[in-house]
């Protein structure tokens, strides 16, 4: 998973110092891995090396006294991410999840996403039957192994697109505890 | 309405006493073309195939087959049609028990008028092809699962349909068996350029088609070029 675009996806809402965007991130995404300051600050110096995010000095103690503010830069290179499927290959779900998890967030067409990436994975699916059908014995037996792995990636797109207003729901009480 | 489809819905409505089961569904098959209808439980895929198929009348909407309507005709031109240009697979119980595999297969043809000899002799031949040779004569409760599913292939195909109406065809079969149905299906349809809708929702076996149809809350969305 890419730690700087889904930062990246975060300041898409509003600016934020680096202290608040690792508990931010932590709360959507962390799990038992949160992101240690190291990998933030290293994230964020990378986004605004490439132009992605600004920061800003601000007046006061402690050591969050920068602001990062997304560029228009930015704001487009968060909307191309969220809007393209992954390449479709086993173990994916971490991707899967970020990206709807931030497009709903955003309020993007998180179920339009899905769909997208439905089409991709049964795409590649279609591929995969195609080499079982024509290919020899080694063949078969990776492409069964792709297969039912997407397969699973795919029913949890089902799922998950069943769920999405539940999900927002959630989305939206994980952000109230943040702020609160 | 395109003119170079083989089979196609336009708008379709179709409700079950105050439930709606389709509301508002446009598919387009084109000749030789295998698509994979999927969708949720209870989204109305069964639903628009029985439409397509001629089954079901839409409550509004169209269903054309070769450029003529299908619902606008009765119950005897609709059955016709069905035995003459269409082949249906199902999920179970599709064979008449008291029948032999042969009978079973060559069923379509004395229907349809056939001279019996000719009949049963283009049952074998469609026995041979599903790799059911020297099966004729067995009863159909003899069978396993796998080789049921291609006796009704074999009898779905023996009249040479232009499109075969497929719901979960190996819905009932474990992984191994449901996937050399798959093939097999796949083979005689691609060498007939049999049309094929093919309802399921198994991903696995929607991948054996040329492209997918989502059917949510009884819309149909087409995924992918039309046409092979």
């Amino acid at each position: 998973m890419s730690v700087p675009l889904t930062l990246l996806g975060l300041l898409d809402r509003a600016p934020s110092h680096g202290y608040d965007l690792k508990r931010h991130y932590d709360t959507l995404f962390g799990n038992d891995k949160p992101l240690s300051f190291g990998q933030v600050y290293a994230s964020l110096g990378r986004l605004t090396r490439d132009g992605l995010i600004e920061s800003r000095a601000e007046p006061g103690d402690g050591p969050d006294r920068k602001s990062y503010a997304i560029t228009d830069a930015g704001h487009g290179q968060v909307a191309e991410w969220l809007g393209e499927p992954v390449e479709p290959a086993p173990h994916l779900q971490t991707v899967l999840f970020v990206k709807v998890v931030l497009a709903l967030l955003l309020d993007r067409d998180a179920a339009g996403y899905l769909d997208l990436q439905r089409r991709t994975h049964l795409a590649r699916m279609r591929e995969l039957t195609e080499i079982k059908r024509t290919g020899g014995p080694a063949e078969l037996l990776l492409a069964d192994y792709g297969l039912f792995h997407l397969e699973a990636d795919l029913r949890w797109i089902d799922l998950t697109t069943a769920r999405l207003g539940t999900l927002a729901e959630t989305v939206r009480i994980a952000e109230t505890g943040k702020n609160a | 309405m395109s003119t170079n489809m083989l089979i196609e819905a336009v708008d379709v409505h179709r409700s079950f006493g105050t439930t709606p089961a389709l509301t508002g569904a446009s598919v387009a098959v084109a000749a030789g073309e295998v698509v994979a209808v999927m969708g949720p439980s209870g989204s109305g895929k069964s639903t628009l195939l029985h439409c397509l198929a001629g089954i079901y009348l839409p409550d509004s909407g169209e269903v054309r087959f070769d450029g003529s309507r299908v619902d606008g005709l009765n119950d005897t031109a609709r059955t016709r049609l069905r035995r003459t240009a269409f082949g249906f697979v199902f999920q179970f119980g599709q064979l008449v028990p008291e029948l032999t595999v042969a009978d079973n297969v060559a069923l379509p043809l004395l229907l349809g008028k056939v001279r019996r000899k000719e009949a049963y002799a283009r049952a074998e031949e469609w026995l041979d092809r599903l790799g059911l040779s020297g099966l004729g004569g067995r009863r159909t409760g003899e069978l396993s699962g796998g080789q049921a599913q291609r006796v009704a292939i074999a009898r779905a195909l023996v009249t040479r349909p232009r499109v075969l109406f497929a719901d979960e065809p190996t819905g009932s079969l474990d992984s191994l068996t449901g996937e050399q149905v798959m093939d097999e299906l796949m083979n005689v349809v691609r060498a007939e350029g049999t049309a094929v809708v093919l309802v399921t929702h198994d991903a696995r076996v929607a991948s054996y088609a040329d492209r997918e149809i989502m059917v949510r809350d009884g819309k149909a969305l087409t995924v992918g070029a039309v046409g092979r």
